[in-house]
């Protein structure tokens, strides 16, 4: 067929004698929910590779039989049946085989309300489970600060596993096993806590089921509301205010700021305030510090630092990265530090103990908020972190409804933000928050038309270049972790032209985090981020440096943007991480000889570094020095410091950037022996 | 270590000689087991490491395989027929008198000393001597529960000397 037929003659296909056009859709599943015939599937993600697993999508294509829809690609001219007497028989023994290994826990479980297993058990009308089930409880993984695992309830569909290594580029677990024993797990069955997972929760956004939910601190949060000697605060992300409502039935992209607050002071906060007040001071510290690197030849591209599964990633996968990351905290954790400056003088506390609650669309906050560095003389930055849905669960819980309560306003200070601030909920958003700073500076006059479209968009990895004054901001916009890894490359092969690279690990950004009230809905992306790109146009400022809170915040407690107050209060630092806990080589046969154990790291960074050289010669001269009896020698992977590779340790003494001569020299010290 | 030293090196070189190629997974856990006797979790970590693979990929095809062992196997590993022709043949017999011989059954194939694993295999394609078993490469035919014992006798003399 040549191109012109092509354009003139429509494409047609049937579905359940529907003649229906075809228009490039990547198969037949597509082309019938397009028509508004919604096919049952669990393992079908548009976003995904297709998988072709759960045979829930099974169709009758004449002169074909029986297929998977999501398999099929649309040929013009198909007839296709969707619900047929064989085509029903079919999904619903699927359904019962998986119903039959499915712990049928529903009424305690928290995906009950949105598990695609019940719906379509509900759909198909099954009302009766004809196989035996198998009985083996497999332990839950509740090692994570953010997500928890209950392998009883996955129906092995593998949208997580895609979901982590496609969309994400981590792989943190993936099948293992076979037939009956089949089973997603970490690597070698550990805990999700000991392997790469960064806590993005974005396998739990996918799950059809509760097999990976996010970790409920709900109990925690109430305890601190009912303790009369605690006075508890809220700080609220942006992407909440158009996430909740979802929760409570609501269309997506429902804005309900007022109703929020309200309904946080209604179940007992005593304040409430806004994380886009320090989303808006993020921009002037991060604006600050792009600005200086840009004018005097620093580190660049910098790299965005507000979104934990990024950082936690980076500290993973890029350990020479590090210095291009911000060194700002993230909007959270600023939050903590400044309240914990500026409330105790503000509120009258009485001596009692001021506990601060993040509400976040985002489970990866839970875990940045329990990190060490984050947590001074015992007192964490940010003691309970809920995600939006919990936050619903609560009022739920008190019997509110979201849509009857009177809209309320944050409480001053920390509750006012420009719409730079709430742009930080969307993909973009920080790039465009910090633009509207940036270019303000960089040209010395007011900033005119604060709308930067160039920035915004849907894709994984978008490209932008600003001119101000002659010169050129290049700009990169990930979105799905995965889409930093070529930025990553191009900056070690030193061909990135960036100068600013905002990452955030959730596809579309924090309006899609894991937090989020659970949908299916594909189009609740992109109606929340509308409504964000709304609220920042219904706010009085737009820059935040506009922001008279801020400002006025600055001049009574720091010594001014990026000044030593700040450093100590809003900086922070990053530390190499390393993917796989406890898995040490030992290199000598049957019991570990010697007592001096000696650890060299064959991680990925010593390894490209040459530890495996070192290594084999190291082995070498123990050898040869029949020193067998006095050393353990073992491969380790990653010491957590990276920069320096390749890292041996000999006893207590640990030598970065080693030789074989510094590491015989240090073997000889230890074992006492006179040097050579 | 001198023996360690090369196993480490083999590692290495098998790593080398599929070209540290992700897509050739198989053929290096294949090799890594036939040097190791089976594939210890630090070797699989090495492997992902070098590979480029996340560790969880490396640990799924590992156990997808039965042919992968994640526990150490003994040095002879006997692998009887229990496919349809011998199982008729009474195969079963011939794994009890194996297990009763070597204090095996239930989770444990593999002998304290590490000399012998049992296993049971779906079919070897040997029906005609049914019933069959494999000791390492050796193929026994028209086997006899007595005749298991005696060749089992007859390794552990060996092996004492």
């Amino acid at each position: 067929m040549n191109s012109n037929t092509k354009d003139t003659v429509k494409e047609t296909l049937f579905v359940d004698g529907k003649e229906l056009p075809i228009n490039g859709e990547r198969n037949v599943l597509e082309v019938a929910r397009k028509a508004g015939i919604d096919i049952p599937t669990f393992c079908y993600h548009s976003e995904l590779s297709v998988y072709g697993a759960c045979r829930l999508c099974l169709v009758e294509i004449e002169g074909r039989g029986i297929q998977a829809s999501c398999s099929v690609t649309p040929e013009p001219g198909m007839r296709i049946r969707t619900n047929t007497k064989q085509v029903r028989d079919i999904r619903k023994i699927s359904l019962e085989l998986i119903l039959a290994n499915h712990d049928l826990s529903c009424p305690t479980c928290s995906r009950s309300a949105t598990c695609r297993l019940r719906e379509l058990a509900d759909r198909m009308g099954i009302s009766d489970i004809r196989y035996k089930a198998i009985e083996q409880k497999a332990p839950l993984d509740h090692s994570s600060l953010s997500l928890v695992r209950d392998p009883n309830k996955c129906v092995l569909c593998g949208d997580c596993v895609r979901a982590c290594e496609e969309l994400q580029g981590v792989g943190a677990i993936d099948f293992a096993f076979r037939g009956a024993d089949s089973a997603v797990l970490p690597a070698f069955n550990q805990d999700l806590a000991e392997v790469e997972c960064v806590n993005c929760g974005l396998c739990a956004t996918v799950c059809p089921t509760g097999a990976l939910t996010p970790r409920s601190e709900i109990e925690e949060v109430w305890d601190a509301l009912d303790d009369p000697d605690k006075v508890v605060v809220a700080q609220m992300a942006p992407a909440v205010r158009v996430g909740l409502g979802e929760y409570f039935g609501m269309e997506p992209g429902s804005v309900t700021t007022g109703q929020a607050v309200s309904a946080l002071k209604a179940i007992g906060f005593d304040k409430v305030f806004d994380t886009s007040f320090t989303a808006d001071m993020t921009v002037l510290e991060e604006g600050e510090e792009f600005l200086d690197r840009f004018r005097n030849n620093g580190v660049l591209p910098l790299f965005t630092s507000c979104c934990p599964a990024w950082v936690k990633y980076a500290e993973q996968y890029g350990p020479d990265l590090l210095p291009h990351l911000s060194s700002c905290k993230s909007p959270q954790q600023m939050f903590g530090s400044v309240a914990r400056r500026v409330l105790p003088g503000m509120m009258d506390l009485e001596g009692k103990e001021l506990v601060i609650v993040s509400v976040m669309p985002c489970t990866a906050k839970k875990f940045e908020a329990k990190q060490e560095k984050f947590i001074h003389d015992g007192v964490p930055e940010v003691n309970h972190v809920i995600t939006t849905a919990e936050l619903g669960l609560m009022l739920r819980q008190c019997g509110l409804q979201l849509a009857n309560l009177e809209a309320a306003s944050f409480d001053m200070p920390l509750g006012f933000k420009t719409g730079a601030g709430v742009l930080f909920g969307v993909t973009g958003g920080v790039t465009e928050a910090v633009l509207r700073y940036a270019v303000e500076e960089v040209q010395g006059k007011a900033l005119e038309n604060v709308d930067f479209r160039e920035v915004r968009g849907e894709q994984g990895l978008r490209e932008a270049t600003v001119t101000v004054e002659g010169v050129a901001l290049r700009l990169a916009i990930v979105n799905g972790l995965a889409q930093a890894a070529p930025v990553i490359e191009s900056i070690r092969k030193g061909t990135s032209p960036y100068h600013l690279v905002e990452v955030m690990a959730c596809p579309g950004g924090c309006v899609a985090g894991a937090g989020q009230p659970h949908t299916f809905n594909p189009a609740a992306r992109q109606q929340r981020t509308q409504a964000i790109y709304d609220t920042d146009k219904t706010l009085d400022f737009h820059k935040s440096q506009e922001n008279p809170e801020l400002a006025k915040c600055y001049a009574e407690h720091f010594d001014g943007v990026g000044g030593k107050t700040a450093h100590e209060l809003l900086h922070t630092n990053y530390t190499h991480r390393k993917r796989l806990h406890e898995v040490d080589l030992a290199l000598q046969e049957g019991e570990s000889q010697g007592t001096l154990p000696v650890q060299v790291c064959v991680g990925t960074n010593c390894f490209l570094n040459g530890s495996q050289e070192l290594l084999r010669k190291l082995m070498a001269h123990v050898d040869q020095n029949g020193l067998n009896d006095q050393v353990s020698l073992t491969a380790t992977f990653c010491m957590e410091n990276c920069g320096k590779s390749p890292n041996v340790r000999v006893g207590d003494t640990h030598l970065e950037a080693c030789t074989f001569e510094s590491a015989c020299a240090a073997l000889d010290k230890h074992l006492g022996c006179v040097p050579r | 270590m001198q023996q360690t030293l090369r196993k480490f090196d083999s590692l290495c070189d098998i790593l080398d000689r599929f070209d540290r190629d992700p897509a050739k997974l198989i053929s290096i856990l294949q090799a890594v087991q036939a040097e190791y006797r089976y594939l210890p979790k630090e070797a699989l970590a090495y492997i992902s490491t070098s590979l480029g693979l996340p560790p969880a990929r490396v640990f799924g095809v590992a156990t997808f395989y039965a042919h992968f062992a994640l526990e150490p196997k003994g040095k002879y590993v006997i692998h009887v027929c229990d496919g349809t022709a011998c199982h008729v043949k009474n195969s079963q017999g011939l794994v009890k008198a194996i297990q009763k011989k070597l204090g095996l059954g239930g989770d444990k194939t593999t002998t304290d000393d590490l000399l012998f694993t049992l296993e049971t295999v779906s079919c070897l394609g040997a029906c005609g001597l049914a019933p069959v078993l494999v000791i390492n490469e050796d193929v026994h035919g028209m086997m006899t529960p007595q005749k298991c014992v005696e060749a089992l006798d007859e390794i552990i003399e060996r092996e004492a000397e």
